[in-house]
Formats: structure tokens, sequence, C-alpha cells
């Protein structure tokens, strides 16, 4: 057997972007330190113009790496060992991610199994509950902190509902997005991927209008005890990754516009819309174990 | 690497990460004044601010983990020479492996337990605060759940470095290697479900003491294989002591003593009175002083002539062992004692009768930290380049890939990948 026979290894080019990325990062997180020390504690400083620089030179960086790749990429410089590599790397990426979450689903369901209870008396903690939370009963929803914090449950008819059908839709678009670009029909290809885009959008606009709803008319706030804690960490975190899915989406969009992907070329496609699959699912999970449940 | 840029990008956090922890030092109030398992609510209610600093450098290092270790699975899975079955890879490769799976694992976890600790002390979130329904052991579940497979996140490789080296100065093929690389898989396992034998005077159920009582001591089964394995490759082989070889008779050794006092400390009554005292310093710095460093050592010495071509100073490297092994027992040995004896750990002071312990154990910590100058004479005079130049080999013994190839390695090693046989 000869060595002719295996794919040359990729060896891309030098590149400037990941030391700009990491002088980005820095910035982001001295920035992001000194801002929420700042706007807590009242004090001045530049917190919030570091973080904008930080944000702005990643957003520098980021455009300019996938443009190289995107670039190296359209002219066949990727060898397919690359292109698993990718793929590989992607679900791992994806796989953080979820265990990102799993830290803040067990605090949810510490809080409500064990936490909670305890304060309450069970177990053996009646004395706890004699002699330092007197008078506070466990529950859940926990609408009344041992401290005395009172706040409203939030239902999970109507606007979660409504999102939950938004998002399992968008799941669906965005798979059909994928089986018309197998399929090479680029005009299924955008009608889908706009449309997934589109719902994507309307979850952002109807979860920042149950927010509002909490904060104006329920009094459900992030500092409403544990409750609102996990409430609103766990939806906001999953926001966040919903606007970072969208923004991946968008850009996909734009490439196919150009005509950008096929059946053999299409990573990126990939890697976002199983982005979006994941949010989704972690949605669902959401969904029962902090609005049904 | 299967993700050169990527990896590019993790290695160039790591310093600007350090650098926002260390500059947290010397902002108003004082660094972080919490330990490194800034437990709550030390690090909540009665931190100073450079908690958010500390926050935020923890974020991007976990981010650059999480970068390195996709990398390197990716790589494994991905970029093996042909013929490179997954039951002919090194064990070292194997390690790294597992490890960088765990760092996947875990490091996200981190990550959710500073934020949290960040909305607690700046956002008015109670997590970890009774008044608000939440817990402060809460906090040490989440902790642990990522503290346990961080400690074998750092002594994985260890395991690699050594199965490397003791076939290799044994002149035998690794014995038992399938055994090897499924025990590995199942410390990885396990370790998952540990975490709370940190936690057995912190208050739990009966018999949740009981489960991480139990899960932890199983611990024990695979790690004994390993040591077994270790042990019997030598068993009737052409040993000789070259400098790798005794840095890794040392590990075996020392790592098992601490692993015999990690099993004492699973020991749920026994660890009511261990905890927090001498004895788990102790235990943790045998395993990972004489554990996981001993084996870096051992790896620098078995690779330092691959890397830079020259065969180092053998003289200095061997009083840089002989020092480095007998500081280091003078340093930790006593602590079993003065811990048994009820000496607590973090508290600057202590009660008169252990003077006479802690004066050897400070003895031995300059001892130990003088001897590294020995080891760093000797890297600077092979980053100088000055020796007797290595052949391929290095090693009589030496099996593998990289022994194939000249030292140092070319640039960029292998351009198309090698056949392996
Ligand atoms: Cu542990």
């Amino acid at each position: 057997m000869s060595e002719q026979q295996y794919e040359k290894y990729y060896v891309p080019a030098q590149s400037p972007w990941p030391i700009v990325g990491a002088v980005a990062l820095f910035l982001i997180a001295v920035g992001a330190g000194n801002f929420v020390i700042e706007t807590t504690k009242g004090k001045d400083g530049y917190g919030g113009w570091t973080l904008l620089a930080g944000l702005a030179i990643l957003v520098i960086m980021l455009v300019g790496w996938f443009r190289d790749q995107i670039e190296e990429s359209m002219t066949g410089m990727h060898s397919n060992q690359l292109g698993r590599s990718y793929r590989q790397g992607m679900s791992w990426f994806i796989f953080s991610e979820v265990m990102f979450f799993a830290a803040f689903f067990g605090a949810l369901f510490y809080a409500r199994m064990i936490a909670v209870p305890w304060l309450g008396g069970s177990s053996n903690n009646a004395m706890t509950n004699e002699v330092l939370w007197p008078g506070f009963e466990a529950m859940w929803p926990l609408v009344k902190t041992p401290g005395g914090t009172t706040t409203e449950a939030m239902g999970w008819f109507g606007l979660p509902l409504a999102n939950t059908v938004v998002l399992l839709i968008s799941s669906v678009t965005a798979h059909f997005a994928h089986v018309a670009l197998e399929e090479g029909k680029r005009k299924q290809l955008t009608l889908f991927l706009g449309v997934t885009i589109l719902l994507g959008l309307g979850f952002l606009v109807l979860q920042v209008e149950e927010y509002v709803h909490a904060y104006r008319e329920m009094g459900l706030m992030l500092t409403s005890g544990v409750y609102g804690n996990t409430f609103f960490m766990l939806t906001g975190f999953h926001g966040l990754h919903v606007t970072l899915g969208t923004i991946l989406l968008i850009i996909m969009f734009f490439r196919v516009l150009k005509g950008h992907f096929s059946k053999d070329n299409q990573f990126a496609f990939q890697a976002a819309s199983w982005y979006w699959h994941f949010v989704d699912v972690v949605w669902v999970l959401l969904f029962i174990f902090v609005y049904i449940l | 690497m299967a993700l050169p840029r990527m990896n590019n990008w993790s290695f160039w956090i790591l310093p600007f990460a350090f650098l926002i922890l260390l500059s947290s030092l010397f902002l108003e109030g004082g660094g972080p004044n919490f330990g490194w398992t800034f437990y709550a609510p030390l690090s909540t209610t009665y931190s100073n601010d450079s908690t958010a600093l500390f926050v935020f450098s923890v974020h991007i290092m976990g981010a650059s983990s999480i970068m390195g270790a996709i990398n390197v699975i990716v790589t494994i899975f991905n970029m093996r020479a042909p013929g490179m079955t997954w039951m002919k890879m090194p064990l070292f490769v194997w390690t790294w492996l597992i490890t960088a799976f765990l760092l996947i694992a875990v490091m996200p976890v981190l990550a959710g337990a500073v934020t949290m600790v960040l909305t607690d002390k700046f956002f008015g979130t109670s997590f970890f605060n009774a008044a608000g329904g939440g817990d402060p052991v809460l906090f040490q579940h989440i902790f642990w759940f990522f503290g346990h497979p961080e400690v074998y996140i750092m002594i994985l490789p260890a395991f690699g470095i050594i199965s490397q080296i003791v076939p290799t100065f044994s002149r035998k093929p690794l014995f038992g290697y399938a055994s090897m690389v499924y025990a590995t898989a199942s410390i990885a396992l396990l370790s998952f479900i540990v975490w709370a034998h940190h936690m057995f005077t912190t208050g739990m159920p009966v018999a949740a003491e009981l489960f991480f009582m139990f899960a932890t001591m199983l611990i024990s089964v695979p790690t004994g294989v390993k040591v077994f394995n270790w042990v019997a490759t030598m068993w009737r082989g052409a040993i000789t002591f070259e400098i790798p070889m005794l840095f890794a008779l040392a590990f075996i050794v020392l790592f098992t003593i601490g692993g015999f006092s990690g099993l004492m400390l699973a020991i749920t009554p026994v660890d009511f009175q261990y905890h927090d005292t001498y004895f788990v310093v102790a235990h943790f710095h045998y395993v990972l002083v004489t554990g996981a460093v001993f084996s870096i050592m051992a790896a620098v010495y078995y690779w330092l002539p691959k890397w830079c071509g020259k065969m180092y100073d053998l003289g200095l490297a061997k009083w840089h062992f002989w020092c480095s092994l007998i500081s280091v027992n003078v340093l930790f040995f006593p602590m079993h004692f003065v811990g048994l004896a009820g000496m607590p750990r973090r508290i600057p002071d202590y009660a008169l009768q252990f003077a006479d312990f802690n004066k050897w154990i400070s003895i031995g910590g300059f001892a130990f930290g003088l001897s590294q100058l020995i080891f760093l004479a000797l890297l600077i005079k092979a980053c100088r380049k000055q020796g007797e130049p290595a052949t391929d080999r290095v090693w009589e013994g030496a099996e593998g890939l990289e022994w194939e190839i000249p030292s140092p390695a070319p640039y960029h090693t292998f351009e198309t990948p090698p056949v392996v046989k």
C-alpha cells in the first residue's frame, strides 16, 4: 500500500484571527466584569465601553474568520476529512451546551424537590422550619419565599403554549429546508429557511412580551426567590440561544441567496440547523419542567 | 490537530484569562478571597467585587478548555492514521480521549455554577440563599459535580504517560492493554456519580451518604487494575532505570499511597473525623503532586530528547529526581499524622503541639521548591540545544510512531497519513 492513496492532511494558511479572538474575549471578560460591578454598585468606569469594544472585535474576528473559511471552502481547499471533523466538532459543541443547561435544570430540580421541602420541614428538618423559618410552607411554584417575597406563578397556557407551537413548527420547516437542499430545490430551500427565521423572530417577540407581562403585571422577577431565578435563568439562556440560532440562520439565508451550499458542501447549513433542533429540544424540556409541572 | 485554528484560539485565551484572574488581586478590596472551591456564601454574600472578574475569567477559561477538548476528541476520532485501530492506540491517546470527554461534560457545569454565583452576588437571585428558597449546599453539589471529574481530568493523562513509560523501560508490551482501556473508561464514568463524597459532613440523607460512599470505593477497583497492570508489566521485564522510569516508579508507589488514603476518606463515618484536616491535604497532594506532577516530569524526561533533539544533562536529572523524591515526602508525609491528630486545613494558625511536624513540613516544602530550580536549569540547557544529539528512537525499548521520525520532529511531522501495521 503506498501512502499516496490517502488524502493529504489539511494544513490551513496562517491566520491572525485566533489571537484577535483571544483579545476580544479578554476585553469582553474584563469589560463584563467591570460593567457588572459598576452598574450594580453604582460606580463609574469604563466597563461598558470595554465590553462593547470586545464585542466589536469579536464580531470583526468572526466575520473575518468565516470569510476566510467560506472562501477556502468555496475554492475547494477543504478535504473530506475536514468536513467530518467540522461535523463531529459541532456535535460535541452541542453536547457541551446540553451540559450547560443541565446545570440549571439540576438547580431547578434540587430547589424544587430538596431545598424547598427541607425549608418547609420535611425529612428530618422539622427544627429548621420551626426555628429558622417559622410559618414557611413548602410549595412549588414557590410564590412565597421563606424570606417573605411573594410573586405569581407563570401558567403554561397562552403565550408559552403559543411559543411551543411556534418553535416546533420552525423545527419542522428547518428540516424541510434541509430536505430541499439535499434535493437541490433552491426555491423551496429559500422559502422554508425564510419561514424558519420568521418563526424564530416571532418566538423572540413573544418571549419579550411574556417577560414584560411577568415583570409589570405578575410581579414575577429575576429576584423573586428561587422560582423566579430558575424561571428567568432557564428561559433567558434559552432565549439567548434562540437569538444566536436565528442569527446563524439569517447568515445561512444570505449564503443561500448567494448560491452557496450544495448536497456535498453544506456543513455550515447543517450546523445551524442542528443547533436549531437542539434549541427546540431544550424548549420542550423547559415547557414541561418549568411551565407545566 | 483536526481543527488547528480553533486549537490556536483556545491556546491564546489562556494567558489572557490568567491575566484577568491575576489582575483582580490589584483591584479595590483585593482579589477573590474564597479559595479555589468558592463555596457560597463565601463567594456570594461575603466576597468582594472582584468576584465578577473571577467569574468571567473562569468563563473564558472554560471556553478555552471546551474548544481544546473538542479538538482532541475530533482529532482522535477522525484523524487516526490508516491502520491505527482503536485497540492499537497508545494508552496516552486513550487517556486523553477520555479526559477530553470529561472536560466537555463538566466545564459547562462549572460555567453554570459561576453564573449562579454572579447572579446571586450582583443581581439578587437566591440559588444559594435559603431566604429565597435556595440552598448553599446546592452550590456544593453543582461545584463537585464538576470538581470530582476535574481531578480525573488531571490524573487520567498521568495514567497514560505511565502506561507509555513503564513498557519502554521494562522492554515488554503493556500488560493487560484492553483492561487498561476499560479501566480508564470506567473510572471516567464512575466519576460522575461520586461527587458528594466531598460533602459527607455538609448534610445529606443517610441513603445518599451510603450511595456516595460505595460508589467512591468502587473506583478503587479500576484504579487497582491499573496499578496491578503496571507492576505486572515490569514483572520479569529487562528493566533499566533511566530518569523517566525513576519518576514512573516513584509515581506508582506514591500515587498508590495517595489512593489508599483516598479509600480511607471514602468511608463516610471515618471521613467525619478526617474531613477538612491535613489528612485530606496529604491525600490530594500524594495523588496530584507525586501523581500528576511527577508524571508530567516523567513525560518531560521521556519526550524532551524528541522535542529538542538533544539528550538532557543526566547528572542534573538524577539530582532533580532524588532531591524531589526525598523532599516531597518530607513535605507531605507528616501531614498524614498532623491531620489524624486533628490539625484543620485552611486555618493559618495551629495548636502548639503541631509545631515540630510543621517545621519539617516547611523544610520539605522549601527543599521541594528549590529542587525544581535544578529542573529549570536542565530545561534551560536543553532549550539552548546543549548536550549529545539524540537518536530517532532515543530509548532502546521505545515503541510508537513518534520514535520512527527524526529528533526533533520535522515541521508538521507528517504531510500525509503514515500507515500503521
Ligand atoms: Cu472527589
